[in-house]
């Protein structure tokens, strides 16, 4: 499903003072595409995010998603945040089961397609555990499943490992990869990496600092599993630092 | 095999336990002591009576009905007190947690009503309501009202706001994030709120029955014996409301550590 973001601004209210967070932006997602926003931290990449995930109101323009207007949360748009959010009272296999429960979906049958999604992330065997026996990377794939879990069209992740260890990190990069391949989710990736961006993407969109207006989209074209070490690697990823080095005050 | 210091006899030798018996200790042999100097049953009643009253707990004393028996109507009192400044607290506190306007129409009005001890309601209570069941719980209802709201207003406020935004972007709706996030998110607080509520309560309970005209539960058995000079009753009735209020705590503490360990282990 295409989701398209046109002319979209967003003004926030301090003290009365109106300040632009995002100016213009203008933005169509393919299907099944893995697309990463990049930019500078209070670029307005979460903003971004949140308003096409429907939990903020854009101040214009607007998000489309399979050619209805999003103006609110909706199953087709899947959000999941840096601090894995998971449900510390829930267990892991009830945590999956979330989206499942609210759509009145019976318990039997909700944990049958839960343990699916729990084979999917590599945890079978931990459902009854819970959130907080886990490690970090561990709850994020969670997370990851819990989305997968009510079938969405796109998978809108908020700097999802960045409150991870490097190596985890760069595991999670992969094992996120195998999840896409197999299952043709459509991924809009929010980070401040530039090394996962060049690792994970199809495309980058790479924004400004604040106000954010896209300055440029970098379509990566590295065959994949793509090699952190190659050379062709080291140059796409020399090129993107730079579009983010230019904006930087000078000193 | 646990390790030497989680078998349970290790409780017991080790010093933290020594320490905390030595001061119960201290106060019985005072107690002995005191007892002996003074040598009045009517002041301070010598450790044997009072064991002798508490060794006999289903036994009528003075024609009032006996400790257990007058220790459950309290406990059946404060039980009814209770549940109707819960039902009124909890959806009061999620209300004025989750709405501002909510928040602003009640919150000086509480905020007035909040420091006025419970006892200081019994003269209005015996005009309003006569003396009787109704203002014996409308006092246990007061004294349990504000701890129950003040908790579960806190319990919802800290409540994670991804939480919610990831509940509604899973497609819950208002409900059901009602249901499913802000009552289990803020249970362990809301419950804390009811374990401290219900020991004002038990505290209400004991107080409200001395109101004069009175004439069955613990207190009312305490003023009897009071005014028979029978104060190893007294002292037996004191003894019988701490261990309840001390049973009934440790009730609710069980309760917090089987449900509700996620609060203190999630990072």
């Amino acid at each position: 499903m295409t989701l398209v973001v046109e002319n979209l601004s967003k003004e926030f209210e301090l003290r009365d003072v109106s300040s632009p967070a995002l100016v213009s932006i203008n933005l169509e997602v393919q299907d099944k595409e893995f697309t990463c926003v990049l930019g500078p931290s209070g670029c307005g990449k979460t903003t971004l995010l949140r308003i096409i995930a429907g939990l903020e109101q854009p101040t214009s323009g607007k998000v489309i998603i399979g050619g209805e207007v999003v103006t609110e949360p909706t199953p087709r748009l899947a959000m999941i945040f840096q601090d894995y959010s998971l449900f510390p009272w829930r267990t892991v296999l009830d945590n999956i089961a979330f989206g499942l429960e609210m759509k009145g979906i019976d318990e039997i049958e909700r944990h049958r397609v839960a343990s699916r999604y729990l084979d999917l992330i590599g945890l079978c065997g931990f459902g009854k555990n819970y959130p907080y026996e886990l490690s970090g990377g561990m709850r994020q794939r969670v997370a990851v499943a819990r989305a997968l879990a009510i079938d969405p069209s796109v998978l809108l992740m908020d700097e999802p490992f960045g409150a991870l260890d490097a190596q985890t990190r760069n595991m999670l990069q992969k094992q996120l990869l195998e999840i896409w391949d197999k299952t043709k989710k459509t991924i809009l990736f929010v980070t401040h990496s530039v090394d996962e961006a060049v690792f994970m993407a199809d495309r980058i969109v790479v924004l400004t600092s604040r106000p954010g207006t896209i300055k440029e989209v970098v379509t990566i074209d590295l065959p994949r599993p793509r090699d952190r070490t190659s050379q062709d690697f080291a140059s796409v990823r020399r090129y993107v630092l730079g579009l983010i080095d230019e904006q930087l005050p000078i000193q | 095999m646990l390790p030497e210091n989680q078998k349970w006899w290790h409780g017991i030798r080790s010093k933290s336990f020594l320490l905390k018996i030595a001061l119960p200790i201290i106060i019985i042999i005072s107690w002995v002591i005191l007892s002996a100097l003074i040598d009045n049953e009517f002041i301070l009643p010598s450790i044997v009576s009072v064991l002798i009253v508490l060794s006999k707990p289903f036994a009528d004393i003075l024609g009032s009905g006996s400790l257990v028996g007058n220790a459950l109507v309290s406990l059946g009192r404060v039980l009814i007190g209770f549940a109707v400044a819960a039902v009124l607290a909890i959806p009061l506190g999620i209300g004025m947690a989750r709405n501002a306007k909510v928040h602003d129409f009640f919150d000086s009005t509480i905020q007035v009503f909040r420091p006025i001890p419970p006892l200081a309601w019994v003269p209005l209570a015996l005009a309003w309501f006569r003396i009787g069941l109704l203002s014996m719980v409308f006092i246990i209802a007061i004294g349990a009202f504000f701890p129950i709201l003040l908790n579960t207003l806190d319990g919802v406020k800290s409540i994670k706001k991804t939480w919610i935004e990831a509940a509604h972007t899973l497609g819950a709706k208002e409900r059901q994030v009602l249901a499913k996030v802000i009552l289990p998110g803020a249970a362990p607080t809301i419950w804390t709120g009811l374990r401290v509520g219900f020991g004002i309560a038990w505290m209400c309970v004991v107080a409200a029955e001395m109101m004069p005209g009175t004439n069955s539960g613990i207190g009312y058995l305490i003023i009897t014996s009071y005014n028979w000079g029978q104060v190893q009753v007294i002292i037996a009735g004191i003894i019988v409301i701490g261990l309840i209020g001390l049973g009934i705590d440790y009730l609710f503490k069980i309760v917090e550590r089987k449900k509700f360990m996620w609060r203190e282990l999630d990072r």
